[in-house]
C-alpha cells in the first residue's frame, strides 16, 4: 500500500475509536510536555547561567600573573618550565605586548591596594580597585544606583554596597534583610571621601651599590631601581553604588571600592610587587601583579590563554570553573531526560495496550482484509501509521503543552520575583531543536510500541479471523 | 504477476485441480479431519457447487482454493500456480489478483462508505486513485448500486451489502470467484437476485464460481456442476443442468 492510503486508513481507523485513542495520544503529549518542560527547564537555566555569566565580563576576560608571584606553585606548568626567578616580569612591556595579541580588546593592569578612605572623618579601612571605561557595561554597573565614572581620569569613585552600609553605619546583623540599595546611595551620591594611600615616587639614579664581580661580563649594567614612598591624600566624588559585586570571584581580596584605571595609575600607589621587584635589576618600567586581558569573543579565551602562557605568564580564566558548570549542565539534563522519558515511556504501553485491542477489536476486519488480497506487511504497515500517527500528534500536543507549561511556570516565578524586587527572568526556553527532537522522539517510540502489535495483526491466521465475531 | 511456480505447461491446464489434498486439525489430542484426501478438477468458466452438511469440510475447501489456508498435505493447484508452495507474500498477491471472494455475512468494513470498500483490493493493487474511483463506480454500477456509493454498509440491506460484496469481488477482475453460502443470510427473492449476478458473472465475464453452499436446490437451479462432500471426503461428483430463469429459489 503506498503512503498517502496507509495515512489516510490509519487516520480513519484512529477517528473510529475517537476517546481511546484520543485517550492513547493524550498519553503521549503528557509523556512529551513533560519530557519537553523538564529539558527546557535545564536548557533554560543553562541559558540564565551563561547569559549572566557573560554578562559579567567573566567569561571573556583572562587574569594574567607573572610566576615571579610565586602563587600556585606546583602546577605541573609550572614545575616543568622556568623557575619563578627565571621568569618574565608582568610589566608595561609585557602588558603592550599582550594587547597586541590577536583578538585581546584591552588588557589592563589590575591595580589593587589596601587603604584607608575617611568620610565624615572617620576613617575606613578596604581595599581598592581601578576600572577601565569598558567596565561601565559589566552587569554589577548597569543596574546600580548613580552613574559610572564620568572620565577615565576623574577623581570619582563607585562603591559596593556593603561598603556603603560600612560608611553608613548601617550594616545589617547577620541574617536580617538586606537594606535597599536606593536608600543607601540618597545621602551618599556626591558626597566626598578622603582617600590616603603611599605614593611612589621615582628618585634620580644612582650608582649600583654592588660592584660588578670579577665574572660578570663588563658590559652588563647592573642599575638599581630607586623610589621613595610618600604618604598623599586624594579627594574622591561618590558617583555611584552597586548592589552587585563584580569581584565576588575574587575571594578576600575583593575590592569594594573602584576607581578609574587612568587615575589610579598617575597616582602611582605603592603596589605590593614594588617591594619585590625593587630587588630585581632590570629598568624601571611599572610592574603589575596582575593584568585583567578582555577577549572579543568567549570563544577564543582559549586559544589567548596558550598564547599568553607561551610568553612565559600564568593564566586564569572562568573557562576553567566553567568547564566544571558545563559539566554539572550535562548531567543535570541527563537526569531530567530520564526523568521526562519515564512518563513517555508509561505512554508508549498506552500505545502498545491501545494496538493491541484494536486488535482483537478489528480482528474481523484484518480478516477481510487478507481475504480480499492484503500482504502481511499490508496490515504490519497499518498499524504501524496508526502507531506513528498517534506518535506524531502526540508530539506535536506534547510539545504545544510543554511549552505553554513552561511559559505559566516562568509567569508564576517572575510575579514572586517581582514581589521580592528581583527582576524578571527567563529561564524556561524551548529551542527549535528540542521541540523537533521532542516530535522525533515521540514518533520513534510510538513505532517502536508499534512493533508487536503490528507484528501480532500482521500474523493473525485469515481464516481464524474472519470466524471471529 | 506472481512468482508462483509453474507446475506443466504443457499439459492441460484446468482452472482449479486438487490432489488428494488434506486439511487437518490438532485440536488436543485429537486431530480433525476437515478436509480428508479430496482430488477435483475445474475447468476455467465452469460453475461448480461444494454441496454437503455443515462440518462437512466444504467451507475448508473452499479456504484452501482460496489460498487462505494451507493444506496439510496434497496439493491445490490454480492455473498452474501450487498454492502449498507459495510464500505468504505470494499467497496474498494471489488472493489480490486472481481470487474474489463473497462471504455468508458480506464482510464488509463497517467504518467505510461501499465505495471505499469495493477500491479497497485496489489500494492493496497500488492503484492510482483516479483510476480506483472510476473503477469502483463502474463496478457498483454493475451491481445496481450507483445511488447508494457513499452509504455505509449499516444503512443498507443484506441484498445490497451482499451486492457490495460481489462488487468488491469482481473490481480486480479476477478469473475465479469463491462463494461461502452467499445467500445464506439473505431471504430467498433476495439470494435468487445475488445468484443471477453470480452467473451473469460466470456467463458474460467467464469467471470460474466455485460456490459453497447448502442448499441443493440453489446448486442444482445456478450450477453446471454439484460435487458432495461428507466428512472431508469427495463422495459424489455429478454434472448438472442448470434450470435457467430467475424464479425463486426455495431452500
Amino acid at each position: 500500500m503506498k503512503l498517502p492510503d496507509l495515512t489516510e486508513l490509519a487516520l480513519r481507523n484512529l477517528r473510529e475509536s475517537l476517546l481511546r485513542n484520543s485517550l492513547t495520544t493524550l498519553g503521549i503529549s503528557v509523556g512529551v510536555a513533560s519530557l519537553v518542560a523538564m529539558l527546557s527547564l535545564g536548557s533554560g537555566l543553562q541559558q540564565l547561567f551563561t547569559r549572566r555569566l557573560a554578562k559579567s565580563g567573566l567569561f571573556d576576560t583572562v587574569i594574567v600573573s607573572s610566576r615571579r608571584e610565586l602563587r600556585g606553585m606546583g602546577r605541573e606548568e609550572e614545575r616543568n618550565g622556568p623557575t619563578p626567578g627565571e621568569s618574565r616580569v608582568l610589566d608595561e612591556g609585557a602588558r603592550q605586548e599582550i594587547e597586541r595579541l590577536p583578538n585581546v580588546l584591552e588588557a589592563y593592569p589590575d591595580i589593587r591596594f589596601a587603604t584607608e578612605l575617611r568620610f565624615d572623618d572617620k576613617p575606613h579601612l578596604t581595599m581598592v580597585s581601578a576600572l577601565p571605561q569598558s567596565a561601565k557595561s559589566n552587569d554589577a554597573f548597569e543596574s546600580m544606583q548613580g552613574s559610572f565614572f564620568s572620565s577615565d581620569g576623574a577623581a570619582e569613585v563607585v562603591l559596593q554596597k556593603s561598603f556603603a552600609e560600612e560608611l553608613l553605619g548601617k550594616t545589617p546583623p547577620l541574617g536580617a534583610p538586606e537594606p535597599n540599595v536606593a536608600d543607601l546611595a540618597k545621602p551618599l551620591l556626591g558626597k566626598e571621601l578622603t582617600m590616603r594611600y603611599a605614593q611612589r615616587e621615582s628618585s634620580p639614579s644612582q650608582p649600583a651599590p654592588l660592584r660588578p664581580t670579577e665574572d660578570a661580563p663588563a658590559d652588563q649594567s647592573v642599575a638599581g631601581a630607586a623610589y621613595s614612598v610618600v604618604s598623599r591624600e586624594q579627594k574622591l566624588t561618590i558617583v555611584g553604588v552597586s548592589d552587585l559585586d563584580p569581584e565576588s570571584m575574587r575571594g578576600p581580596m575583593r575590592a569594594k571600592v573602584f576607581l578609574p584605571l587612568k587615575l589610579a595609575e598617575n597616582l602611582h600607589v605603592m603596589q605590593p610587587t614594588d617591594l619585590r621587584e625593587i630587588a630585581r635589576a632590570g629598568n624601571d618600567q611599572p610592574v603589575y601583579s596582575s593584568i585583567s586581558v578582555r577577549v572579543k569573543n568567549p570563544n577564543q579565551v582559549q586559544a589567548i590563554e596558550d598564547a599568553i602562557k607561551k610568553l612565559g605568564f600564568t593564566t586564569f580564566s572562568i573557562l576553567d570553573a566553567s568547564r566544571s558548570l558545563q559539566q554539572v549542565f550535562r548531567v543535570l539534563y541527563a537526569f531530567l531526560g530520564i526523568f521526562g522519558s519515564l512518563a513517555l515511556t508509561v505512554a508508549s504501553i498506552g500505545i502498545v495496550n491501545t494496538l493491541v485491542m484494536a486488535i482483537l477489536e478489528r480482528r474481523r476486519e484484518i480478516g477481510i482484509m487478507k481475504a480480499i488480497g492484503a500482504s502481511d506487511a499490508d496490515v504490519k504497515k497499518l498499524f504501524f501509521a496508526e502507531a506513528g500517527a498517534m506518535g506524531i500528534l502526540g508530539g506535536i500536543v506534547g510539545v504545544v503543552l510543554g511549552w505553554a507549561i513552561g511559559q505559566v511556570i516562568n509567569f508564576g516565578t517572575n510575579i514572586y520575583l517581582k514581589s521580592q524586587s528581583i527582576p524578571p527572568e527567563h529561564f524556561w526556553a524551548v529551542p527549535l531543536w528540542l521541540a523537533a527532537f521532542a516530535i522525533l522522539f515521540a514518533f520513534i517510540v510510538s513505532l517502536i510500541s508499534g512493533l508487536y502489535p503490528a507484528g501480532r495483526a500482521a500474523r493473525l491466521d485469515p481464516v481464524q479471523a474472519l470466524r471471529y465475531e | 504477476m506472481t512468482t508462483a511456480p509453474v507446475i506443466s505447461a504443457a499439459r492441460h491446464t484446468a482452472a482449479i485441480r486438487s490432489e488428494n489434498v488434506c486439511r487437518h486439525y490438532r485440536m488436543g489430542e485429537t486431530v480433525i479431519r476437515a478436509v480428508d484426501g479430496v482430488s477435483l478438477e475445474v475447468q476455467p468458466g465452469e460453475f461448480v457447487a461444494l454441496l454437503g452438511s455443515s462440518g462437512s469440510g466444504k467451507s475448508s475447501m473452499l479456504n484452501l482454493i482460496a489460498g487462505l489456508d494451507r493444506p496439510t498435505s496434497g496439493s491445490v493447484v490454480v492455473q498452474d500456480r501450487d498454492l502449498a508452495k507459495m510464500s505468504r507474500e505470494e499467497l496474498a498477491k494471489y488472493r489480490l489478483h486472481v481470487v474474489g471472494m463473497v462471504f455468508q455475512s458480506f464482510n464488509l468494513i463497517a467504518s467505510m462508505t461501499l465505495a471505499e470498500n469495493v477500491e479497497l483490493p485496489l489500494r492493496f493493487a497500488e492503484v492510482e486513485r483516479i483510476s480506483r474511483e472510476t473503477r469502483a463506480r463502474e463496478a457498483l454500477e454493475r451491481v445496481g448500486l450507483r445511488a447508494r456509493t457513499n452509504h455505509r454498509p449499516s444503512e443498507l440491506s443484506g441484498g445490497e451489502q451482499q451486492r457490495a460484496a460481489l462488487a468488491r469481488a469482481l473490481i480486480n477482475r479476477p478469473q475465479l470467484l469463491l462463494a461461502d453460502e452467499p445467500t445464506g443470510n439473505l431471504d430467498s427473492h433476495t439470494g435468487a437476485e445475488i445468484m443471477d449476478l453470480v452467473r451473469e458473472f460466470n456467463q458474460q465475464l467467464g469467471m470460474t464460481v466455485v460456490m459453497v453452499t447448502h442448499e441443493r436446490a440453489l446448486a442444482e437451479r445456478y450450477a453446471q456442476r454439484m460435487i458432495f462432500l461428507a466428512d472431508g471426503k469427495l463422495v459424489d461428483d455429478r454434472p448438472n443442468r442448470p434450470t435457467s430463469g430467475a424464479a425463486e429459489v426455495r431452500p
